[in-house]
């Protein structure tokens, strides 16, 4: 068990193309299925409609964080924020980061969302605020005394 | 989705974040690990051993307790706690949820570079 999600991916593409794919808001629509406003800035929102099939109703939000060319593009969001009704924007948002790094095959791409343990600012007493000292390692262990427990 | 729907997946995400919250601190680790071991523990037991005084275990626990990680009933005169596995398998499921759309938008990626 760990307290943020990590997927690692070979491209058989050079960083150039995935870099462009990932932040060239038209071609992050095509695959994310999102019809994005306009380009992507840092520490700017970016908006669209998404276009998945089902969810066309659904505005898509996220606030660029970096984009270090060919190395690092992040944004925060809500994840699962799909219903227009609510209004998702006081809940705490997780970071999504795509590293990218040159590799045999072309790129290898890592993407990390985390931010998991956040709770919105005015519940989070003192008492939560995180200690990193091998969270996930202990987590694990947590996890396997429960699973022996089942 | 039905809005009853909808806020039900927002209170089990506010409740998602509170259980990944109390678990963050190395303290509320050891006890749930304490805990997972087996039988309920009083606050003496867990103190037992440990060089955080009876208080800050006390008030470790009702965090804990809070975000329904553990749960106590009194015996005689003093409290038990004991470990609900429910809410740690939950979260485990909705990081699994949320990784496994991260599959699928992945794979679109891949197809678009790749092509």
């Amino acid at each position: 068990m760990q307290d943020r999600i990590e997927k690692r991916m070979e491209l058989k593409a050079p960083v150039a193309r995935v870099w462009r794919a990932l932040t060239d808001y038209r071609e992050f629509g095509a695959w994310f299925r999102v019809k994005l406003e306009g380009p992507f800035t840092p520490g700017r929102p970016a908006e669209g409609q998404i276009t998945h099939p089902g969810y066309e109703h659904v505005r898509w939000k996220a606030v660029v964080q970096k984009m270090e060319p060919e190395r690092l593009f992040s944004f925060t969001w809500h994840p699962y924020a799909i219903d227009p009704a609510v209004d998702y924007s006081a809940e705490t948002p997780t970071l999504v980061e795509f590293r990218l790094e040159p590799s045999a095959e072309g790129t290898s791409l890592v993407l990390t969302e985390s931010g998991f343990d956040r709770i919105p600012a005015d519940r989070r007493p003192e008492a939560f605020r995180m200690n990193d000292g091998g969270w996930s390692a202990q987590m694990q262990n947590i996890a396997d005394h429960v699973t022996q427990r089942s | 989705m039905s809005r009853s729907a909808v806020e039900g997946g927002i209170a089990r995400r506010r409740h998602h974040a509170a259980v990944f919250a109390a678990l963050g601190d190395e303290t509320r680790l050891a006890l749930v690990a304490a805990l997972a071991a087996g039988a309920p523990r009083s606050i003496a037991q867990l103190t037992g051993g440990s060089r955080i005084t009876r208080q800050a275990i006390t008030k470790h626990l009702r965090v804990l307790e809070g975000a329904g990680v553990v749960r106590s009933a009194r015996r005689g005169r003093q409290s038990l706690f004991e470990l609900d596995p429910a809410p740690l398998t939950e979260m485990q499921e909705y990081l699994g949820r949320v990784a496994e759309q991260w599959d699928q938008v992945l794979s679109r990626l891949k197809s678009l570079v790749e092509s």
